[in-house]
């Protein structure tokens, strides 16, 4: 018995309710909430080192049997992303604390988001298919909280869009539920992947497959459903920009790839060629909207709908190596979209604006700004030391291999594009003219740069420690890819 | 604008507090029977509503002086505590521990920390309803 | 009786459908919880509908009724009762700040361009 596991639930969950009752004294407040973050990262990279050395790690709560009761699991995969959430939200806190605002603070802006850690992180740890239902739903209306929270009119017009989506998108969770339940009657993952390999191949079990795909692809953002996310990520300010960026759809893909690597193998030839294809047209779709802004925060913003397609070509791909690429790639585009998001909010302060054409010759007054912004393009765009590099070798390897010459030959090209569209950013935004905002004093921007420069860091050691870090991400690309490991973990057979 | 519902208000005074034994009746009776947290707190809830509508939004305020979004931090702490504490004793998340007791006059109960969790529920519920309704309510 | 709930499911899917889409916002939200009133059906229909007696130790039943699908009601129904709720006070709010409930009026440039 290991209560580890809970723990990364547990933190964020009491750090939220003990921040309820401080919520008009700001400095208390931003030390419980560090203190809060930091633990929970030490709870998770502790949880994260035994699932390494011990093998999965389950609990069934209130003591019920695996398949009756609600079940967290934690493997390989699930406690990585708890301890890049874990980062993340420590990161953006620090962010947070200097430019979210006074107003925000006392409006429960703090508590809001340990409930959004929690959803993010009970999300991944979940081993029940309605439990991830329950934890989708408190990351969401946290988020819709944050999104809403500062009630400018930007804001609430697309909080309504926002939540109108997914309230459509969590009915259709809960409709592919219960068909699922109707025909194998068990709502634990492990079981559930049991009795679908025991019915076979049927109609029926490809349907929910696809209804799967498009309820995790709303939150996930894949082709015909990303409609939603440039216009309401656009709306708050950066540190909430960041979380969403890094992590909301991210849970998406998560949930795409867990279902679809422990569930539905059976009709390969048409989930996943279907998701294969999605990913491809995510991707250029992605591409075009990234080229094709100039501003800055849309442009970030079709850079998460591209890392979305590349990882799901991955898992589409399904071969341990793919899934490694894709795993390696997921972390890593965690970690770099968050500073992406946390610089250009920074970039933003300094200009008043976030179109481009205001932009230019940054560089001379925030060298600092701009050459971490440069690491974090070049890291983006998978140049070889650093981490967006091997995640795609694999990924477009594999796509070779497995005679998919078309799609891998997209994903290689799109990194190209995706360097050139970062790439604009920095030379219309860094180099050139200054703007009337040189005449301005020089703004305050060294506390605000320290949590892009750590993600930064993280994201330059993950690509350097590649080496290292391989039999890590391999051992979870192998529980995807055998699901035995984890009906046996789970299931204690 | 100021409407005479002597009726209503007068009414309320005793309909108030059937209401709210009732609610606690039903909160109780949840261990057996149909019945619970949530529904005994949405009935409190239902009665302090009731309240609102008989008089005013600043009388209620008077009368139950308790900021609702605190309330409803209590029952999570309630909640989340009886469910985390069951780790203290080597036990799962959420394991719940029961045992009788004979007191003297009331015969045989049943002593449960299932109780303590829905107490939370009832506050979680009572807070978070009473939260909605004074928000939009204030405004006006 | 499964055949009638589906017709049934089908005819409140169809009216949360054309309330959706609808240009009030008002309405948009009654669509939504017609929509989850639906689901929750839905739900209940899928678990199959009543086979035996109430799912209790020590009742001696030949054949139970499956007590799951109704836990996972319970559950969707708080949580549909929640975003109804943060939906009417955000629509109240916007109301209030845009001074229209009319999604068509609703529209900005803002982020749009």
């Amino acid at each position: 018995m290991n209560s580890l596991i809970t723990l990364p639930l547990l933190i964020p969950f009491f750090t939220a309710i003990i921040l309820i009752f401080f919520a008009k004294n700001i400095p208390v407040q931003r030390w419980i909430a560090t203190i809060g973050s930091v633990l929970t990262i030490i709870a998770a990279i502790s949880l994260a080192t035994t699932v390494y050395t011990n093998g999965i790690q389950t609990m069934n709560l209130s003591n019920w049997e695996a398949p009756f009761g609600i079940t967290l699991v934690s493997d390989m995969l699930s406690a990585l992303l708890v301890v890049t959430t874990s980062l993340i939200a420590f990161v953006c806190l620090l962010y947070s604390f200097k430019s979210i605002g006074k107003e925000r603070e006392k409006y429960y802006y703090y508590p809001v988001f340990f409930f959004l850690i929690l959803g993010v992180n009970g999300a991944f740890t979940t081993g029940d298919i309605f439990n991830m239902f329950v934890f989708f739903e408190v990351m969401l209306m946290a988020s819709y909280v944050l999104l809403v929270l500062g009630g400018m009119k930007i804001q609430l017009r697309e909080t309504i869009k926002y939540l109108l989506v997914n309230v459509i998108s969590s009915a259709l969770f809960v409709i592919a539920v219960g068909y699922l339940y109707s025909i194998v009657g068990t709502l634990n993952m492990a079981h559930i992947s049991v009795r679908l390999h025991e019915l076979g191949q049927s109609g029926i079990v490809t349907v929910i497959a696809v209804l799967f795909l498009i309820v995790f692809g709303i939150k996930g953002a894949i082709f015909p459903l990303y409609f939603w996310l440039p216009g309401s990520y656009y709306a708050p300010p950066a540190p909430v920009m960041a979380l969403f960026g890094a992590l909301l759809t991210k849970v998406g893909v998560y949930s795409i790839t867990r279902t679809y690597t422990l569930f539905f193998t059976q009709d390969v030839g048409y989930t996943h060629e279907l998701l294969e294809i999605l990913s491809i047209i995510t991707i250029v779709i992605g591409v075009i909207g990234a080229i094709a802004y100039s501003d800055v925060k849309k442009i970030i913003i079709y850079n998460i709908i591209v890392a979305v397609g590349v990882i799901l070509f991955g898992v589409a791909t399904l071969t341990t190596e793919a899934l490694t690429g894709s795993i390696f790639y997921l972390i890593h585009d965690m970690i770099i979209k968050a500073a992406l998001f946390l610089l250009i909010g920074i970039m933003i302060k300094i200009a008043g604006s976030s179109n481009l054409k205001d932009m230019g010759g940054l560089i001379h007054r925030y060298p600092g700004l701009a050459w971490t912004y440069f690491i974090a393009a070049l890291t983006l765009g998978g140049i070889p030391p650093l981490s967006g590099f091997m995640g795609k070798v694999l990924i477009v390897r594999s796509g070779f291999e497995a005679g998919n010459y078309w799609g891998a030959g997209i994903v290689l090209l799109s990194s190209l594009f995706v360097l050139f569209s970062v790439m604009k950013i920095f030379i219309n935004g860094f180099w050139g003219e200054a703007r009337e905002y040189s005449q301005k004093e020089k703004q305050p921007v060294k506390w605000l740069l320290t949590a892009p420069v750590i993600l930064t860091i993280c994201a330059v050691l993950y690509g350097l420690g590649t080496e290292a870090i391989y039999p890590i991400i391999s051992t979870a690309a192998e529980t995807l890819s055998n699901p035995e490991i984890y009906i046996k973990a789970v299931l204690k057979e | 604008m100021k409407t005479n519902n002597l009726i209503l208000q007068t009414a309320t005074k005793v309909l108030v507090f059937i209401i709210l034994l009732f609610s606690v009746y039903m909160f109780f009776a949840g261990h057996y029977e149909p019945g619970g947290g949530f529904i005994g707190g949405l009935m409190a809830s239902g009665a302090i509503v009731l309240l609102l509508i008989a008089y005013d939004i600043k009388t209620v305020r008077k009368i139950l002086p308790f900021n609702f979004i605190k309330v409803t931090a209590t029952g999570l702490l309630f909640s989340a505590g009886t469910s985390a504490g069951a780790l203290f004793f080597d036990k799962p998340l959420l394991t719940h521990w029961f045992t009788y007791v004979h007191p003297p006059l009331l015969g045989k109960m049943s002593l449960h920390t299932a109780v303590l969790f829905d107490t939370g529920v009832f506050l979680v519920v009572v807070g978070v309803t009473m939260t909605i309704i004074q928000t939009i309510g204030e405004s006006e | 009786m499964e055949i009638l709930m589906a017709f049934l499911i089908g005819i409140i899917f169809m009216s949360a459908t054309y309330l959706m889409l609808s240009k009030s916002l008002l309405r948009i939200i009654v669509g939504t919880g017609l929509l989850s009133h639906g689901v929750h059906l839905l739900l209940l229909t899928m678990g199959g509908l009543k086979t035996g007696a109430a799912p209790l130790l020590g009742q001696h039943a030949e054949a139970y009724t499956d007590p799951l699908p109704q836990a996972l009601i319970l559950t969707a129904i708080v949580i549909s009762f929640g975003i109804t709720a943060l939906f009417l006070v955000v629509a109240y709010r916007s109301y209030q700040e845009l001074g229209t409930d009319n999604m068509e009026l609703m529209r900005g440039k803002e982020g749009n361009e």
